[in-house]
């Protein structure tokens, strides 16, 4: 399997496009025509064949322009990537993880040769043949965890365990959904969550963090998140959204489909050996509402999501304002027939 | 003024819970204005808390600092700011035995900043007590320049670094002891609400 990395860009001109490829294997996250807020952890690294879910790492058509992304952001503002000083060794346990499961999955891409703790690294997508110490940070030239991730799509937060419960005390966060590591760093898991409306009322947080605690070496986990983006944007952070809010008045009627995007995010969740920190990346993935209603059954269930989802929750992910334009947008392409169930499109 | 009571919606805002006498271990007191009187009602509830107790008062036009000090704690010292203090106070807290308490009484901000330093020097949070007593000002960190606005009474507000008009999120930080504002015309520049009171 041979990936043809995209030339685009998340900002300015957003040149960002899915193939017809990444269309089918976009990873939908409704698996019904309703939504609310659920636990909803499944088993993680040997999904569906040629979908997110068939690797650990999913590395895709979008890899090599997101890592510009992630440099982009990181020279604007270097505090999207912190770690406390004791979460160093978290920070090496992530990155072999990483290295570890690209190489095995990707091995046309990506190639590592361990001779004790003396480690080769090959990055050919990013041109990187690196030569290092394992857990010697004089031998990398960033901190391991920044390292790693600047060559892996998502975010990542790491997670130290202690006292019943996870601490985020450590992060590289360039394409969030609206939320600041600079801010929550040093938080618990109750904590960095308090701005979420009704989940902590339903004990949907009690039970995700009793089930987060007991996750195993080897054994992880995943869960699909979503909200809305106006143009494809990774950065939609905090800090700068005085900078991209204004883009979020820009829907027409004639725009919607090609301007609005349904914003996916696949969290995953790793034990890790040393520590016993875990990692929680959280890839983002793209897809306009013109290219998701190429498959009738997204755009049937779609429609139907939007259309009932609770007041409170539109305005948590922010979109109560576009949501009139999104719905009529989606209703020419919901013709009341039932959909099948599950999340992947009909054959 | 009694001890203020506070909304339960904000999951990430601590939990003052009042001081509670630990009898004769060492003690460093911290208090700022209405905070005085928690360190008397303190006081009056178990006087064994005063011969190793090391008070810090900052009355803030209060004037209750004489009698703090004719309560006759192990040393008092009264400051003109946190921030004069800042630096006898840190001393006091790498210099502080095992088993200290500390009490804490007085506005948000300064039980806030307080604790952090406390945590940063080494101290348990079960070891602090806080209670806050007096103005509801809040404490706010912009998110955008990250620049801190003291004693800010309402929402929105202008942050004192950057200039831009903020709202006042329900999320506060231990580590920056401060709530979250955020650009509150941030999609329709120069639509700006009303000024409201913070009332709680």
């Amino acid at each position: 399997m041979t990936i043809q990395f995209n030339d685009e860009t998340f900002r300015d001109d957003y040149s960002y496009h899915n193939s017809p490829a990444a269309i089918r294997r976009f990873p939908f996250p409704f698996d019904k025509d309703d939504y609310m807020y659920a636990v909803n952890m499944e088993p993680h690294g040997s999904g569906r064949a040629g979908s997110p879910f068939e690797n650990r790492f999913d590395v895709d058509e979008h890899y090599v322009a997101e890592m510009r992304d992630r440099e982009i952001t990181l020279k604007e503002d270097p505090l999207r990537c912190q770690s406390l000083p004791h979460m160093e060794l978290a920070g090496w346990d992530l990155l072999e993880l990483i290295m570890e499961a690209k190489s095995e999955d990707y091995p046309e891409l990506f190639s590592l040769h361990r001779d004790g703790d003396r480690w080769h690294w090959i990055n050919r997508p990013l041109g990187i043949d690196h030569k290092f110490t394992f857990l010697d940070p004089t031998t990398l030239p960033y901190g391991p965890m920044e390292y790693i991730t600047r060559q892996a799509q998502g975010d990542f937060a790491v997670l130290d365990q202690r006292d019943g419960n996870l601490w985020m005390e450590a992060g590289m966060v360039t394409s969030q959904a609206d939320w600041s590591l600079d801010f929550d760093i040093g938080m618990n898991f109750f904590e960095w969550h308090a701005p979420v409306p009704l989940a902590h009322e339903m004990g949907i947080f009690q039970r995700a963090l009793k089930f987060l605690l007991a996750i195993q070496q080897d054994a992880p986990s995943r869960r699909l998140n979503w909200t809305m983006t106006v143009n494809p944007r990774l950065d939609t952070s905090p800090e700068n959204y005085h900078k991209w809010g204004p883009e979020k008045r820009t829907l027409t009627p004639e725009n919607t489909g090609e301007k609005q995007y349904l914003r996916v995010e696949l969290q995953t969740f790793f034990r890790l050996p040393r520590s016993n920190g875990l990692a929680f990346p959280i890839r983002c993935y793209l897809i306009s509402l013109q290219d998701l209603v190429t498959v009738p059954k997204w755009g049937r269930r779609l429609h139907r999501v939007i259309r009932d989802l609770p007041d409170e929750l539109a305005e948590y992910k922010g979109f109560t304002v576009n949501r009139p334009l999104i719905v009529e947008y989606l209703s020419r392409f919901d013709d009341g027939k039932p959909t099948s169930p599950g999340i992947f499109p009909d054959e | 003024m009694p001890a203020t009571k506070f909304t339960p919606s904000i999951i990430s805002r601590p939990i003052y819970g009042g001081l509670t006498p630990h009898g004769t271990v060492p003690a460093l007191m911290l208090a700022s204005g209405p905070g005085g009187e928690a360190l008397l009602d303190l006081i009056a509830a178990d006087p064994a808390v005063l011969p190793h107790a090391t008070v810090i008062y900052i009355p803030e036009g209060s004037d209750l600092g004489p009698r703090l000090e004719a309560q006759g704690p192990a040393s008092y010292v009264e400051a003109a700011s946190y921030a004069s203090i800042l630096p006898r106070f840190r001393k006091l807290l790498a210099e502080a035995p095992m088993n200290t308490r500390l009490y804490l009484a007085g506005t948000e901000g300064l039980i806030g900043q307080a604790t952090a330093e406390a945590l940063a020097a080494g101290m348990l949070l079960e070891a602090i007590e806080a209670e806050h007593r007096g103005s509801l000002a809040r404490r706010m960190q912009c998110v955008h320049c990250k620049g801190i606005t003291e004693d800010v009474t309402t929402d929105p507000f202008t942050c004192s670094h950057c200039g831009l008009s903020l709202f006042v999120r329900d999320h506060y930080s231990r580590r920056y002891a401060a709530f979250q504002g955020v650009c509150v015309d941030a999609e329709t520049p120069g639509e700006v609400p009303p000024k409201q009171e913070i009332k709680a």
